[in-house]
């Protein structure tokens, strides 16, 4: 019995003391910061209630403003166009109606710099490389520019395949920019496909041990609204849909975490051992201590 | 020297040679431990275990860790992590042992302090107990460098820089320690070596010495009791087991040991598993990068309270820069545990509870402690600096008191 108020006393310190320098210490180091919002509901709602057309959505991508020329995009089963290095490689258009937020989608098309929050980045003359969408170039974006936004991302999405694997989404929507270079860590496939230290003022970390070095929720937070966490960065907000995100955050895992799935069919085998080794213990100490007490 | 007759190839032989029934009675048979004692007395015990399975999963680790800054941080976190078989599970147990270890290194000291196990002749077993405190320190420090990742790199950076300190500057300390201007290549290197052999080396002799220093004196028991070990020990062989106040260390204290180490394996393991993050920094997850400081830099939770009497005094004051006092107690935090012995006044051995000033001393030591290392942890930013600076003065003022509480309680008592 007093051994067990000893037991109780220490457990109770080494608790307070686990409490105030983990759960404790990080809630004070890293504020708390709202749920991610996978409705983008502070983008503008460009579209307006235009319901799209895909056929009208093909021909103003392919014919009429000729969105091939810097991306290249898959049209009835054959891949048109080049991507080009505009100190960020540019997107291939494919999958985007799959893995990018419809409304967010619109809303990028329609004002990138806005949809992305990098605006701050644009000043003084610096214009983002892909231009806001003007139909008419009359200046404004009125019901003519919502329309033709909805046609081009209802075709988006009618050429979108209807999923993708985890590494594919990532090297979709990350890897134009950052590395995860222990996903291929001898044959190098997996760097960061372009330069972008010029176009970003910096090089975007590479992201191989990030599920170690952030919590999950972090992540999801940080890909959901970079600014949210790191005021003033360069990152774009990308737009992931939340299954998309949670396919970026699953690869991010495989690759930087890939001892999980042992350690976690391991570790009732481990434990139990344990116990039985405990059971023993206790019975072999009570047989030789009742021999002295 | 009396010739040895019998065949070397032979049990007989052997044992005329090396004496190990002798040996293994002056050891474990016959070495005798109190009765009276409670869980507390088995922690040496699971330090012994803590240090040898950092022994072990060191060595595996050793055998693909690059000590190079160029490299060292995907031979941790790839090839270890990642490629090798369980080397995920070395890392781990490594990791979260030499965290581990710690905790139970204060509550081993506490122990000791609680029931006055350093005093009256058990001084040098405090002492050696207190120098294997600081080389287990400077081996979690070493070795916190190794997988080079920001919190390696800029812990180094700032620990190191404590070394040009006042006049300490004038004298190229922090150079020589770094083996440069800035925490490079040659630090990682020679901390590694600092790491993986001396450190070891150091700790292996003064864990032999800790346990030599126990044999004279004895171990202490739960009431401070003053045992006639020879009569006991004569009780105990005579069959009187009951009655006898000793145990051997074999079987009997060992059989206790092993039940304690078979909980504390479960909790470990617990932790190696599930729960390791406290234990092996997110943030050093990053690689290094010494164009970029991260948002907070702080030690492992078990340097916290140091780091904190060093962050204490923020603002100038006796005509003192506020980094000189900072230094000057932080040095002092290192060494004061190691003179305990000499600032205890109360000529009794006897656990706190019997001596009523020295509890409550005990228990602020205690709290402050607490105090120090979650508020070490934080940014010293506003309330925060104040507690820390508060907490700093509760901490030298307990050492201020220690001869004078003691002496009380022994007046009291009528002992002085």
């Amino acid at each position: 019995m007093r051994e067990l108020k000893i037991f109780a006393v220490v457990a109770f310190f080494t608790g307070v003391l686990y409490w105030g320098v983990e759960p404790f210490a990080h809630t004070q180091l890293h504020p708390h910061k709202p749920a991610p919002d996978y409705t983008f509901s502070d983008t503008d709602d460009v579209r307006n209630g235009k319901i799209g057309d895909v056929a009208s959505g093909k021909s103003l991508i392919v014919d009429q403003f000729q969105c091939q020329s810097c991306h290249t995009l898959t049209v009835d089963g054959a891949q048109i166009g080049a991507s080009m290095d505009m100190g960020v490689v540019t997107p291939d258009l494919t999958s985007a109606g799959l893995i990018y937020d419809e409304r967010y989608l619109a809303a990028f098309i329609a004002n990138p710099a806005k949809a992305a929050q990098v605006e701050h980045k644009f000043v003084d003359g610096a214009a983002h490389p892909m231009t806001s969408f003007d139909l008419a170039y009359d200046g404004t974006f009125g019901d003519d520019d919502a329309q033709a936004v909805a046609d081009i991302v209802a075709f988006l999405k009618s050429i979108a395949p209807s999923s993708l694997t985890n590494k594919e989404v990532f090297a979709d929507a990350c890897q134009r920019c950052h590395g995860i270079k222990y996903g291929d860590f001898y044959g190098g496939t997996m760097a960061a496909k372009g330069d972008v230290s010029t176009y970003m003022g910096t090089t975007p970390p590479d992201l191989s041990q990030y599920i170690r070095s952030r919590s999950k929720g972090f992540l999801h937070e940080f890909i959901n609204e970079p600014g949210k966490h790191l005021h003033g960065t360069a990152m774009p907000r990308v737009g992931l849909t939340e299954s998309a995100e949670n396919q970026v955050v699953s690869y991010m895992e495989e690759v930087g975490d890939s001892s999980k799935p042992q350690r976690e069919a391991l570790a009732p085998n481990f434990l139990g051992y344990l116990v039985i080794f405990a059971l023993f213990a206790w019975l072999w100490k009570a047989k030789i201590w009742r021999e002295v007490h | 020297m009396a010739l040895i007759n019998e065949s070397f190839f032979s049990a007989e032989g052997l044992e005329k040679r090396l004496a190990g029934k002798k040996f293994w009675k002056t050891m474990m048979t016959e070495y005798w431990i109190p009765k009276d004692i409670n869980f507390l007395w088995a922690l040496g015990v699971v330090l012994a275990v803590t240090f040898s399975i950092l022994i072990i999963s060191g060595i595996f680790l050793m055998m693909y860790y690059k000590p190079d800054t160029a490299l060292a941080f995907d031979s941790v976190n790839y090839t270890i992590m990642q490629e090798v078989a369980f080397g995920w599970l070395f890392r781990h147990m490594h990791g979260v042992a030499a965290s581990v270890i710690f905790l139970v290194i204060y509550i081993h000291m506490f122990t000791g302090i609680y029931y006055g196990s350093y005093k009256k002749g058990r001084e040098m077993i405090w002492i050696s107990g207190m120098l294997l405190f600081v080389t287990f320190s400077a081996g979690g420090f070493s070795g916190y460098m190794l997988p080079w990742g920001q919190m390696s790199y800029w812990a180094a950076a700032v620990i190191t820089n404590l070394f040009a300190g006042g006049s300490l500057e004038a004298w190229g300390l922090v150079e020589w320690i770094r083996g440069g201007f800035a925490v490079n290549d040659a630090t990682l290197t020679r901390f590694f070596m600092l790491h993986v052999f001396l450190l070891p080396l150091v700790i292996i002799m003064v864990i032999v010495f800790h346990f030599y220093t126990l044999r004279i004196p004895h171990v202490n028991n739960q009431i401070s009791d003053d045992i006639d070990y020879d009569a006991e020990a004569e009780k105990y062989l005579a069959g009187n087991k009951k009655e006898s106040k000793v145990i051997p260390f074999w079987p009997v204290f060992l059989s206790k040991d092993f039940a304690v180490v078979s909980v504390f394996l479960i909790f470990y393991f617990y932790l190696v598993f599930f729960n390791y993050n406290f234990a092996m920094d997110p943030v050093n997850f990053d690689p290094a990068n010494d164009m970029v400081t991260p948002a907070h830099i702080y030690p492992e939770w078990y340097f916290l309270w140091s780091y904190e009497t060093l962050r204490g005094p923020f603002f100038d004051m006796l005509g003192m820069k506020a980094g000189d006092i900072g230094l000057i107690i932080f040095g002092l935090a290192q060494v004061i545990f190691l003179v305990f012995p000499f600032l205890d006044k109360d000529p009794d051995v006897l656990p706190a509870h019997k001596r009523p000033m020295f509890f409550i001393w005990f228990w602020i030591m205690i709290v402050d402690l607490l105090v120090l290392s979650v508020y070490g942890k934080l940014p010293p930013t506003g309330a925060n600096a104040w507690v820390g600076f508060y907490a700093t003065a509760v901490f030298l003022l307990l050492w201020i008191v220690l001869p004078i509480v003691t002496k009380m309680d022994a007046k009291k008592r009528g002992a002085l």
